[in-house]
């Protein structure tokens, strides 16, 4: 990694008070041409895209343990977090990992940690942690072909539902979802944004082939990043409330060591954050955490359309199955086939109002995916009026991926 | 001993948030908050530092009582997220208040990782010997053959000896007392802070209304009494002959070394990074 960027990012931005959202500082003359120097192409990993991503976002704390594929992006925190003064620590299990990163968070850090699905599965509690708690972190899963420890190198896209609904109890979920290496780097950076924002543990799902592949990659520049960190209250201790449900449920969060004193608890909690079993604050917890997301989902939710505007036949898909199926269009088009794509970058909450629309547009949907059939129980579920027959699924589940030609066979057999 | 205020236990309480508490009449763990907050009311550290930390069981609850920054988390996972506060923010005083069944069975593995890394946590662990909040199942400090719900034609397991554990994982500082002497145990707590570097404290408690019932101990004073008359200093130890020792719990500080802490070793790899990166 170019050394200008390393430099860049010490001059990290400083939150102000009252706003959350914090533009990058404009540098100085010199240290632009600096910049335009480091920004040019580099030929680079999914991995190290989400490790670089990580410390552009402000990034100060990994907790993590090895596990197949998703080991470089530990190994590359381990050796460019104590150049920031940010820590790095490898932790005994996976469950010790999440538990860290929401005890660094609670304490004021920006904390991520890496894992594939076996170490995910072992997470899920210490998610459930961070929901319920609103305690902002991020978890990357660089997802492989499961059951249980199944094929550690090969990918999959066996997650989905695991991440929406992983841990017990009803919480909901912001999970993303990148398709190439560049918007590793960008999704990484949006995962921290969004977590910090909304208080609470953000996944971004990596399939292996984007953790492993090397892409050139032109890194948006860091001038134009934006860069958010959470809103640290402005009121004296005794007034803080630790769940503020003004302020849209964002409310501010103190961290420990700052004079607040507060408690956090994973049991269910008041608005102060004491234990209850009092059924009112019970449903206004829950409620807090469900709105949260609703009522900002249009900021939440992300899509690309490609080739959707006259689109007779739609294909669903995410990640390195978008990529697939992103040639499966253009060799389509080439044969006068109206093929397009819709392609969710946040797949929690899922994106039920673009998915509608494309119902009502297309003849048939197409809902190609590495895992036995999870993102078409959605779109199903979108139906409704319409007939289920023209949303038809395309799976594989051997550690191989569906290829362009697989999608486009499967478009011939719904023409 | 430093000198404290009489009402320096209300000074600390939140009394006016979630009291009445939790536990039992006749438990022990009101006894040992008492203490700690006398231990830490002892030492010249403002409240604002102190994080308490814990899992879940019934000592697991203290944190919400106390006018520390407090943290209740996941069954066996206190030491994991005080590892997180420890590491990000070292000036901050990290206490995890835990239990048997916390410690030593779901969150073994943490205690002895944090022991082996020697950081900078005090560890104090309530042995009531079972499972109280659960209703009474065995723990890993059962005694053999003692009963419990999910033993109930006696336990056919050894026990563990948590200090020895603790111990053999690297511990930097092991002290072990017992609820009933409570001078030892804010002196301990004390002792515990002021150490740099991974201490563990085992109070040795009574459940009177779980442990105790199951095993006909008597009631609550009696099993104060148990303690006091079954435990031993360390001091003492060598000049008993080996019968008198049998079955006793051995009260005293175990180990306490100087060994280089944690956040101090990772600093000084932050250092030693940033003096490569002036160099190149």
């Amino acid at each position: 990694m170019p050394k200008a960027k390393l430099e860049s990012q010490k001059k990290a931005p400083k939150t102000k008070a009252k706003v959350a959202e914090v533009e990058v500082k404009v540098p100085g003359p010199l240290e632009e041409l600096e910049q335009k120097h480091e920004r040019k192409n580099v030929l680079m990993q999914g991995n190290e895209a989400v490790a670089y991503g990580a410390l552009d976002a402000g990034c100060n704390f990994f907790a993590g343990y090895p596990i197949t594929p998703s080991t470089e992006i530990a190994e590359i925190l381990a050796r460019e977090l104590p150049k920031r003064g940010g820590t790095f620590i490898q932790m005994e299990d996976e469950i010790a990992s999440i538990c860290a990163i929401a005890g660094a968070s609670l304490a004021g850090a920006k904390a991520l940690t890496a894992t594939s699905g076996p170490g995910f599965s072992l997470m899920q509690e210490g998610i459930g942690f961070a929901k319920i708690t609103e305690t902002p972190c991020v978890v990357v899963n660089v997802q492989r072909a499961g059951p249980s420890t199944g094929m550690p190198t090969s990918p999959s896209q066996g997650d989905i539902m695991q991440a929406r609904w992983g841990s017990h109890g009803d919480s909901p979920a912001i999970v993303l979802y990148p398709d190439s290496v560049k918007e590793s780097y960008e999704l990484t950076i949006r995962a921290i944004n969004l977590s910090e924002k909304y208080r609470t543990c953000v996944v971004l799902l990596l399939d292996e082939v984007i953790g492993h592949m090397r892409e050139s990659v032109l890194l948006p520049d860091l001038r134009k990043t934006r860069v958010i960190s959470r809103i640290k209250p402005n009121v004296p201790p005794h007034w803080y409330k630790h769940y503020d449900k003004d302020q849209k449920y964002l409310s501010p969060l103190a961290s420990y060591g700052e004079g607040y004193r507060f408690h956090v608890t994973s049991l269910t909690h008041d608005a102060l954050g004491f234990p209850t079993n009092k059924a009112a604050e019970a449903a206004e917890m829950m409620a807090r955490l469900r709105r949260k997301i609703t009522y900002n989902i249009r900021d939440l939710v992300q899509i690309e359309s490609h080739q959707m505007e006259d689109a007779k036949i739609a294909i669903f898909a995410a990640g390195i199955t978008a990529r697939s199926a992103k040639a499966a269009v253009a060799i389509a088009r080439s044969e006068g086939i109206k093929l397009g794509l819709l392609r969710p970058l946040t797949i929690w909450p899922f994106p039920d109002e673009a998915v509608r629309k494309m119902l009502q547009d297309v003849e048939a949907v197409i809902v190609p995916e590495l895992n036995q059939g999870q993102f078409i129980r959605e779109i199903k579920r979108l139906t409704r009026d319409k007939s289920e027959g023209n949303v038809v699924g395309l799976t594989k589940v051997n550690g191989q991926m569906l290829t362009p030609n697989d999608i486009l066979r499967k478009v011939k057999e719904v023409m | 001993m430093a000198n404290i205020p009489q009402k320096v236990v209300h000074d600390y309480l939140r009394h006016d948030k979630k009291f009445p508490h939790v536990w039992c009449a006749g438990c022990s763990n009101g006894i040992v908050l008492g203490s700690i907050i006398r231990g830490v009311a002892s030492l010249d550290i403002h409240r604002d530092d102190i994080v308490m930390v814990s899992g879940i069981g019934c000592s697991s609850r203290m944190p919400v009582y106390v006018d520390f920054n407090t943290l209740h988390t996941l069954h066996g996972r206190a030491i994991a997220f005080a590892t997180g506060i420890k590491m990000h923010k070292p000036h901050l005083k990290v206490i995890v208040v835990t239990g048997d069944g916390d410690c030593t069975a779901i969150g073994g593995n943490h205690l002895i990782h944090a022991a082996r890394r020697n950081l900078d946590l005090t560890v104090i662990l309530i042995n009531n010997n079972i499972y109280g909040m659960t209703g009474g199942q065995a723990s890993p400090t059962t005694p053999h053959e003692a009963f419990a719900t999910t033993a109930p034609y006696g336990n056919i397991e050894p026990d563990f000896d948590i200090c020895q554990l603790a111990l053999g994982a690297g511990a930097t500082h092991v002290a072990r007392t017992t609820a009933f002497h409570t001078q030892e145990v804010q002196k301990m707590v004390s002792d515990a802070l002021t150490h740099p570097g991974f201490s563990l404290l085992e109070i040795v408690s009574a459940c009177p209304v779980i442990f105790g019932r199951l095993n006909k101990k008597g009631g609550p004073a009696q099993m104060m009494k148990d303690m006091r008359d079954n435990s031993i200093p360390l001091s003492a130890v060598d000049k008993l002959p080996p019968e008198k020792r049998e079955g006793k719990i051995i009260r005293g500080t175990l180990r306490k070394e100087i060994m280089p802490e944690y956040t101090e070793r990772y600093a000084d790899l932050v250092a030693r990074v940033a003096a490569m990166g002036e160099e190149a």
